[in-house]
């Protein structure tokens, strides 16, 4: 039973009463989350960044591996790259209308951002315990 | 997310849907919506140079002096500039949908304000942190 052509319903008819995605505003949330994170860890970022400018491999090695500046680094990498993250699947969700494609192209949103954030975090770990 | 299944009904037949971009005249506040959008997505491609510079680092010196010659070369400087400018806008688009959230700048004049504050802003701090770059370098 195709939607007459002359009929005015929606495809809403379509969805209603199969229940909500369970998904909700869990996304959005997040990405808010991870934003208000992100404001500062985003200046001490740039400010970690001046003051590196310039500087020899041994002092940046010694300043990322303290500490304090580690964590900071930490911080900062996981709540930018689960922002990314989020972002993308977003703007995949916006652009990409086949399920198939748009499968694929969020499961490679996924891998990057794992792939990207674990090589981050392992190099300042490293940086800290070497 | 569940997708109401599209059956075949003749385009003549389909009831209009709402415009897309290329109806509308651009103006600031959808332009500075793209840019959102736009510095996002190149952010996303920078954390790669990010990711080469934290592991050369933790590598050896040799790895570290390639990175360095790179992004210190006129091409790499040039890349880190709009790198900073993007982080810049990106983070300041952000301020902006905090305050969206707080209900308030939504209305006419404040919204074309915001728009401009993040517009100009962008360049002012990024302009700012590269002139004490090379002053400190």
């Amino acid at each position: 039973m195709a939607n007459d052509p002359d009929s005015m319903r929606t495809s809403i008819r379509q969805v209603r009463y199969l229940g909500s995605a369970k998904a909700g505003t869990h996304h959005v949330w997040h990405m808010r989350l991870t934003s208000f994170a992100l404001l500062p860890l985003t200046i001490a970022f740039v400010w970690l960044m001046l003051t590196l400018v310039g500087k020899d491999y041994n002092a940046v090695r010694l300043a990322l591996g303290s500490p304090a500046i580690a964590i900071v680094m930490l911080l900062f990498l996981l709540a930018g790259i689960y922002h990314m993250m989020l972002g993308m699947q977003t703007v995949i969700e916006d652009y990409i209308h086949t399920e198939v494609a748009k499968t694929v192209w969020l499961m490679a949103n996924t891998f990057f951002s794992i792939c990207i954030g674990l090589a981050c975090v392992y190099a300042v770990l490293r940086l800290s315990f070497t | 997310m569940a997708e109401a299944k599209s059956r075949p009904v003749s385009p003549e037949a389909r009831r209009p849907l709402s415009p897309h971009l290329q109806i509308y005249r651009p103006m600031l506040t959808m332009m500075m919506s793209i840019m959102h959008r736009v510095t996002g997505m190149a952010l996303y491609a920078g954390t790669l140079l990010m990711a080469w510079w934290l592991i050369a680092a933790a590598t050896d010196a040799r790895a570290f002096a390639t990175v360095s010659g790179v992004l210190g070369s006129i091409p790499g400087r040039l890349v880190l500039l709009g790198f900073t400018w993007a982080l810049f806008h990106h983070m300041l688009g952000g301020v902006r949908h905090f305050i969206w959230d707080m209900g308030r700048g939504m209305d006419h004049p404040e919204r074309e304000y915001l728009a401009q504050a993040t517009l100009i802003g962008g360049f002012v701090l990024t302009l700012i942190v590269w002139i004490v770059a090379y002053m400190v370098r």
